[in-house]
């Protein structure tokens, strides 16, 4: 019988079955940032074990807090930067060369088809849409990963999400993704791979597919998972180049990776999303999800574009589209954390940061920053915030504030008008195609 | 191994996220210890207060998707630092309860039909649950009512907790 592709990346890596489907499996590549890891490093210092398996597999960034806001943050970085020096690891990206870890870590190539990735972070699942088997972990499967380089999984079972139609202009993978979890429930995907597949999925860029696969968690999703191909190629093909005799060869190797067609699923869901309009939430639950349209005129207090879901170049394209020539309404603050220093470069020389301070956008370096509450952009008690990321839990983006997630073009359109309202690039096109 | 008896916890709830375990802001500290006065804070059930709820309580129970969110361990760790190294849930978010074993602690997934039991018989009333780990018995007891529930995990699990988590396990085979 075939198997899927998460199977296929366990039997290349499995190094002990200790008892039933529980596999050990190698790891290729083990992340670290400046919250989950301390710890981890403190506990090896603690047991006389301060090593690491293979200081070219372990990459290293500060992001949560960057710079640090306080003697605590500080600290946090100063371990994580020290035990980078002494143990060699030399991709270790400190402030100024920092970014979120989940867009970073891609940018820079470090992840590749078949890979095994773990990192302390629930959003490693961003990972697999480069055909990656990629886990949040904790600090503890952190631990032994940095010293061993192995973690221990259940043999993945594996949810399949046909997708198909053609995306509404204005509608993107945040809205797909939005609508996939409210259909299957932050328990849907729970303790299994979500494997993304389907044309929609196929004609999706990188950025698209990191957007779906970064969301599998709030499903309780292991990994995301697509297809390595032709796209996932273009995007590798500078760091992989030396590695390959040519193109069609790196293809064929990808390819040979993809989910064989009579592999066995947990689950198929099929969705069409040619009428999909733009969606939003609504409570503290990342499935409880709606058509924009039924939230709007719903004031926000702040409106925050980027982050690990929508903080990439083509999110920041998109919000700067809606809101070129505009100014953000005088009842909301908004705030733009581009992801990574390159694609802060990039915007710049796009003219997109000219475009952001115009419409009184307050554009930080690249941080996690108001994401996960902890700093440069922290709610107070009350307000309301629109935000492209990817968890709407109570408090986390500050004690008793509530978020609503979206696409980064419903969220410049909702700065520009103060409330939830949907982006003109959906409703031109609703007005055009009758 | 860890104490996995004591007075219950009932949290009548699905969907017990990490951010309500432990709150993000608090995850700069670099010391489980630090954690302890900040467990359940954001809890978002009416009538909670972890300032009385929590007193004296050694385990919970729950109902399904206990532990989803993000990767944090200091929400297991929380639990330990507050003398509750126990919870049985419907079910659990895979990270947390990998978290939990790997810390040596126990998480126990039971069907809802007894969990909706434990909750009629026991929730509201002052509880204790008397864990056999090697027998795989739970007994419940509050006044002169007393249940006993079986409960089952894999080898796996088991090594985990007497080898008294994962670094110690891994440590000496691989
Ligand atoms: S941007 Fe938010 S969700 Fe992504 S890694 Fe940072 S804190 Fe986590």
């Amino acid at each position: 019988m075939g198997k899927t592709i998460a199977e296929k990346i366990f039997d290349a890596h499995e190094v002990d079955n200790p008892s039933g489907d529980i596999r050990v499996i190698r790891l290729d590549a083990v992340f670290c940032h400046e919250i989950t890891t301390p710890i981890a490093i403190n506990d090896l210092v603690k047991r006389g074990k301060d090593r690491v398996f293979d200081p070219d597999k372990i990459k290293v960034v500060i992001d949560h807090v960057s710079p640090a806001k306080d003697s605590k943050t500080a600290m946090q970085g100063k371990i994580l930067r020290e035990w980078a020096r002494r143990n060699n690891i030399k991709d270790f990206f400190d402030i100024g060369r920092n970014g979120v870890c989940h867009a970073l870590f891609p940018e820079k190539g470090f992840v590749r088809p078949g890979y095994t990735v773990i990192m302390g972070d629930s959003h490693t699942c961003t990972h697999g849409a480069f055909g990656a088997f990629a886990a949040g972990v904790g600090s503890t499967d952190l631990e032994v990963g940095i010293l061993k380089g192995v973690c221990a999984f259940h043999y993945p079972k594996t949810i399949r999400i046909d997708i198909r139609g053609t995306l509404q202009p204005g509608v993107y993978a945040k809205d797909v993704i939005l609508f996939v979890i409210g259909a299957i429930g932050v328990n849907g995907a729970a303790g299994r791979v979500v494997e993304f597949a389907g044309p929609t999925v196929e004609h999706m860029d990188m950025a698209s597919r990191m957007t779906l696969c970064n969301m599998a968690i709030e499903a309780g999703g292991t990994s995301g998972i697509c297809h390595p191909d032709e796209t996932t190629l273009e995007y590798l093909w500078p760091f992989i180049k030396d590695d390959n005799a040519d193109k069609a060869a790196a293809l064929e190797s990808f390819q040979s990776l993809a989910s064989d067609p009579d592999a066995s699923y947990d689950q198929v869901v099929e969705i069409d999303v040619s009428d999909l309009t733009p969606r939003t939430t609504r409570g503290f639950k990342p499935d409880n999800v709606v058509p924009v349209e039924e939230m709007k005129g719903r004031g926000v207090d702040q409106v925050y574009i980027g982050s690990c879901t929508n903080g990439r170049i083509e999110d920041l394209r998109v919000a700067a589209a809606v809101l070129k020539g505009n100014t953000i309404s005088e009842h909301v603050r908004a705030i733009v954390s581009p992801a990574t220093p390159h694609i802060f470069q990039q915007a710049l020389e796009e003219g997109l940061i000219n475009i952001f301070m115009e419409a009184g956008f307050c554009v930080t370096n690249p941080t996690c920053g108001a994401c996960l509450g902890m700093s440069n952009g922290v709610l107070a008690e009350g307000e309301i915030c629109a935000a492209t990321t990817n968890r709407n839990f109570n408090g986390r983006m500050g004690k008793g504030g509530m978020i609503h997630l979206m696409s980064p073009a419903t969220a410049a359109a909702t700065a520009i008008a103060g409330k939830i309202t949907n982006s003109d690039l959906y409703s031109a096109a609703k007005t055009q195609s009758p | 191994m860890k104490n996995f008896s004591g007075n219950i916890l009932f949290l009548d709830r699905d969907d017990i996220n990490t951010d309500e375990i432990i709150p993000a802001k608090y995850l700069t500290e670099n010391t489980r210890e630090a954690l302890a006065p900040y467990l359940l804070e954001d809890l978002d059930m009416e009538e909670f207060d972890p300032a009385v709820d929590l007193a004296g309580r050694q385990a919970i129970v729950t109902r399904s998707n206990f532990g989803c969110g993000s990767s944090r361990e200091h929400a297991p760790w929380a639990l330990e630092v507050n003398g509750i190294n126990l919870v049985i849930a419907e079910s659990f978010a895979r990270i947390f309860r990998q978290n939990m074993y790997n810390c040596g602690m126990l998480a126990v997934e039971m069907d809802r039909s007894v969990l909706d039991r434990l909750f009629s018989r026991f929730a509201g009333l002052t509880t204790t649950v008397e864990t056999d780990f090697e027998g795989g018995i739970f007994t419940f007891t509050s006044g002169d009512q007393e249940e006993v529930v079986p409960f089952s995990i894999s080898g796996f699990d088991r090594e985990l907790i007497h080898a008294g988590g994962w670094v110690d396990y891994a440590d000496r085979r691989y």
